[in-house]
C-alpha cells in the first residue's frame, strides 16, 4: 500500500531521485515527444496546479564553509494524483508549467512497478542519454582548451 | 499517520495564482470596509472542518515565511503545509496567521507586534456560525463612514470585552477575519464595536 | 502647487511612453530583436542582469534587457520587481562548486595543478581588435575542437593549500544564513550577509573597489588561486518528499582569491581567502567580489581597517545599484514645494546679509 501512495517522507529512493533529476533537465517538448510513443496515460487530477515561484540558491563561503544566500531562481512545481491514488511531484527550474505537469505525471506513473520498465526505457533513459551526450560534448570542448605546457628545459 | 494523510491529500486552488489574487482582493476589501461581507471562491476540496472562506484565506495569506497555527486537525494541517508551504507554529503566540475552527484562542495571547513594528502581529481567521449585515453590532472607525451593522453568530461570550482590550492596544493588536461558509468579513484592530 | 503640475503631466507621460516604445523598437525596417536572440547572443549581459537582479532566469533577464533598451541596471531593476510577485518555495542545498561540470578553470598560483588549466570560452588572449567580419551577415562559426576528456578530478586550489596547513580553513556549520530579501541590512554584518550583498552588488562599483585594494587602499596581495566556471546542480528538499531532489542546473562563476595574512595573536601566518560567486559567466564580477570580500574580512582577521573597501557600511550600503539608482534618480522627481522653501530661505539670508553689509 505504501508503494501505491508514493514514498513521501521515506528514505531517498535513488531511482526516483534520478528520474526526477532527468525530468527537471528536460524540456516539455522532449518529454512529450517520448511520452507520445507510449499508450496514453490514465487521466490525472491536479493536486497542486502548476505554479511558478522561487528557490533561494545558496553557496558556501570560501566554497566549502558556512552557507550564504547567493540569489533566487525561478522554479515551477506541480503535483498530480492518478486514479489509483499514486501521487507525483515535480519541482523544475524555470517557468515551464507544462514541463512541471508532465514531470509530475511521470513521477506518479513511474512509481507503479508495472509501468516503470516501459517508461524508463521509452522516456527516462533516452532523455538521460541526450543529457549525458550534451555534457560530454561540453567536457570535450573544455578538454580541447586545456593548456599543454611544454618544459623549456628540453629546448636547451 | 503519514500514509493516511497522503492517501487523502486534497487539491488546493484550481488556479493557484488567479484564485489567490481574487481572494486577496476580497480580503483587502473586507479589511478596508470593516464588517462588510465579501464572498470568495472556495478551494473545492478543503478538508473539513475548514470552511470555504477560511480555507481560501489560509491559502492566500500563508506562505513559507509565515508560521501558521490551526486547530482543525492533522489533515487540515497537512493540506495547509502542502499547498501554502507554511510552517506549523507550536503555540498560538508564535503564529503569523491562525485559523480557529473550534474555541477562539484568547486575543491577548497572540502576537501583537511592537510599537516600532506593529505590522508584525497575528491575523486570526475565525470560523463562526453566521454573518448578517444590517443588524447586530454597531461598527465604527476607519473605513466606516458613520456606522455599519454586523451580526455574528457563534462567538464566545467574552468576545466584546476581548475585542475592546485588543482595540485599546493600538497601534499594536490583532486583526480578525470572521468566516462563515464562503463568506467573510473583517475586523481590523481599529474597529470599534458597540452592542446593537 | 506641486500637485497641479503633476496632474497636468498625465498626457505628457502617455506620449513619452509611446515615444519610448517606438524608440525601443528602433527602425521598423530592421527585424525586431527576439528574446531568444538576446538570451543566446548577448549571454553575458543576461548573466550580469541575473546576478544584479539576484534572480536566475535567462528568459526573464533577456526580456528585461529588451524592455530596458539594453540599460542593464534598469533591466536588473525590472527583474527585482518581478521576483517580488513570486512566492518562495524553498532554499536550495548549498551548491557544490567542487562538483562543477567545468567549462573553464584556471589558476595563477599553480601551473601544473591536478585537472590542469582549462581556458574555456574566454576573451583572454584575444587581441581586442574589432572584428568587422561580425558586422557582416555572419554565418554560425564551425563547432569548436573537441578532445578526449578524462574524468580527472579538479580539486580546489584552496584545498591543496589547506592540506599543507597553509590556508585558513573556512568556518563550517550549517547555520541558517541571514537573508537580505527578508531582513534589512544591519551592522555589523557577518560574512554570509556580506557575500549575499556582494553577489547582487553592482559590478562596476565592486570592480573599482577591488581595484582600489590593489592600488594601496587596503593591504591586499592577492593571487587568483582559482577561477572556475561551469554548471552546478541545484537541489532542494521538498517537505512533501523529505529527501533531496535535483531541480536543474545553473551556470556559476567562482573565484578564490588567495591573500597573504601576517598572522595574529591567535593564528600563525598563513593564506586567507577572498571569495566570489556569481550567477552565469561573470569572471570580472567574481574576481572583484573576491577582492572586496577579503578586504571586508579585515576586522575579523584583526587587521587595521582604514581603506574604503574595508568599511562594511560604506561598501554594503552603496553596492546595490537598484537602491543607488532609486536614490540618485529620485532627485529628478518634483521637489517643487521643497525647493520653494529653500528659495525663500536663501532670499531671506541674502536680504539679511545685504542689509548687514549696508549698515
Amino acid at each position: 500500500m505504501s508503494d501505491a501512495t508514493g514514498s513521501e517522507g521515506a528514505a531517498p529512493d535513488p531511482a526516483r531521485r534520478r528520474w526526477m533529476g532527468v525530468l527537471a533537465r528536460a524540456s516539455a517538448a522532449e518529454i512529450a515527444e517520448r511520452l507520445a510513443a507510449l499508450p496514453p496515460p490514465p487521466p490525472h487530477r491536479r493536486l497542486r496546479a502548476p505554479e511558478t515561484g522561487l528557490v533561494m540558491a545558496r553557496g558556501r563561503q570560501g566554497g566549502d564553509g558556512a552557507p550564504f544566500n547567493l540569489g533566487e531562481m525561478t522554479v515551477t512545481r506541480c503535483s498530480v494524483a492518478l486514479p489509483d491514488g499514486r501521487i507525483g511531484h515535480a519541482y523544475v527550474a524555470g517557468r515551464d508549467r507544462r514541463q512541471a505537469e508532465l514531470a509530475a505525471l511521470l513521477d506518479a506513473l513511474l512509481q507503479d512497478a508495472d509501468r516503470r520498465p516501459a517508461l524508463l526505457a521509452a522516456v527516462i533513459e533516452p532523455l538521460a542519454a541526450a543529457q549525458a551526450a550534451r555534457a560530454a560534448q561540453q567536457a570535450a570542448r573544455a578538454a580541447a582548451t586545456r593548456v599543454q605546457f611544454f618544459t623549456m628545459a628540453t629546448m636547451r | 499517520m503519514m500514509p493516511a494523510m497522503r492517501a487523502t491529500l486534497a487539491a488546493g486552488f484550481a488556479e493557484p495564482v488567479l484564485d489567490a489574487q481574487a481572494c486577496f482582493r476580497a480580503a483587502l476589501e473586507a479589511m478596508a470596509r470593516p464588517g462588510r461581507v465579501q464572498r470568495v471562491a472556495a478551494p473545492p476540496e478543503a478538508p473539513p472542518p475548514l470552511g470555504g472562506a477560511a480555507a481560501a484565506l489560509l491559502l492566500t495569506l500563508a506562505d513559507a515565511d509565515t508560521p501558521v497555527w490551526l486547530d482543525a486537525g492533522p489533515e487540515a494541517e497537512a493540506w495547509a503545509r502542502f499547498h501554502a508551504g507554511c510552517p506549523i507554529a507550536a503555540a498560538p503566540g508564535e503564529a503569523a496567521f491562525l485559523l480557529a475552527a473550534g474555541p477562539m484562542p484568547p486575543l491577548a495571547s497572540l502576537a501583537a507586534g511592537s510599537e516600532e513594528e506593529p505590522h508584525r502581529s497575528a491575523t486570526l481567521i475565525l470560523q463562526v456560525a453566521a454573518l448578517a449585515e444590517g443588524e447586530g453590532w454597531r461598527l465604527s472607525g476607519p473605513g466606516i463612514e458613520r456606522e455599519h451593522r454586523l451580526r455574528v453568530e457563534g462567538l464566545p461570550p467574552g468576545f466584546a470585552a476581548d475585542w475592546a482590550a485588543n482595540q485599546a492596544r493600538f497601534p499594536q493588536g490583532v486583526d480578525l477575519f470572521l468566516c462563515a461558509g464562503d463568506r467573510l468579513a473583517a475586523l481590523p484592530r481599529t474597529t470599534h464595536l458597540a452592542a446593537g | 502647487m506641486a500637485y497641479v503640475a503633476v496632474k497636468g503631466g498625465e498626457r505628457a507621460i502617455e506620449a513619452a511612453h509611446a515615444w519610448l516604445a517606438r524608440e525601443r523598437r528602433g527602425d521598423p525596417g530592421l527585424p525586431a530583436l527576439t528574446v531568444g536572440q538576446i538570451e543566446q547572443q548577448l549571454g553575458l549581459a543576461v548573466d550580469r542582469v541575473m546576478a544584479e537582479g539576484a534572480c536566475h532566469d535567462r528568459g526573464l533577464a533577456a526580456l528585461a534587457i529588451k524592455q530596458a533598451r539594453g540599460d542593464l541596471i534598469e533591466a536588473a531593476f525590472l527583474l527585482r520587481a518581478y521576483r517580488t510577485t513570486l512566492p518562495r518555495f524553498a532554499a536550495s542545498l548549498p551548491l557544490d562548486t567542487g562538483a562543477m561540470r567545468i567549462r573553464r578553470r584556471i589558476s595563477a598560483t599553480y601551473k601544473d595543478l591536478p585537472g590542469g588549466q582549462v581556458l574555456g570560452p574566454t576573451f583572454d588572449y584575444t587581441h581586442r581588435l574589432l572584428d568587422f567580419a561580425l558586422a557582416a551577415e555572419d554565418e554560425a562559426p564551425p563547432p569548436p575542437p573537441e578532445a578526449s576528456a578524462e574524468a580527472e578530478r579538479m580539486p580546489r586550489v584552496t584545498g591543496i593549500l589547506a592540506q599543507e596547513g597553509l590556508m585558513q580553513g573556512e568556518v563550517a556549520g550549517e547555520a541558517e544564513p541571514p537573508d537580505l530579501t527578508r531582513e534589512p541590512l544591519a551592522f555589523p554584518a557577518e560574512r554570509p550577509l556580506r557575500l549575499q550583498s556582494l553577489a547582487r552588488g553592482d559590478e562596476g562599483f565592486l570592480l573599482a573597489l577591488g581595484y582600489s585594494t590593489q592600488r594601496g587602499y587596503g593591504n591586499a596581495h592577492p593571487f587568483v588561486g582559482e577561477i572556475r566556471m561551469g554548471e552546478v546542480t541545484v537541489e532542494i528538499v521538498p517537505p512533501e518528499l523529505g529527501f533531496a531532489i535535483e531541480i536543474g542546473e545553473i551556470t556559476v562563476t567562482e573565484c578564490q582569491m588567495v591573500n597573504q595574512f601576517a598572522g595574529s595573536k591567535t593564528e600563525p601566518p598563513q593564506f586567507t581567502r577572498g571569495y566570489g560567486l556569481t550567477f552565469g559567466h561573470a569572471e570580472r564580477k567574481a574576481m572583484a567580489m573576491a577582492l572586496v570580500d577579503r578586504a571586508l574580512r579585515a576586522r575579523e582577521l584583526g587587521e587595521e581597517a582604514t581603506a574604503p573597501a574595508e568599511s562594511e557600511e560604506f561598501v554594503l550600503y552603496h553596492c546595490d545599484n537598484v537602491e543607488a539608482t532609486g536614490f540618485v534618480e529620485h532627485l529628478k522627481l518634483p521637489h517643487y514645494v521643497d525647493f520653494q522653501s529653500e528659495l525663500e530661505k536663501i532670499r531671506q539670508l541674502r536680504a539679511t546679509a545685504l542689509r548687514e553689509a549696508a549698515e
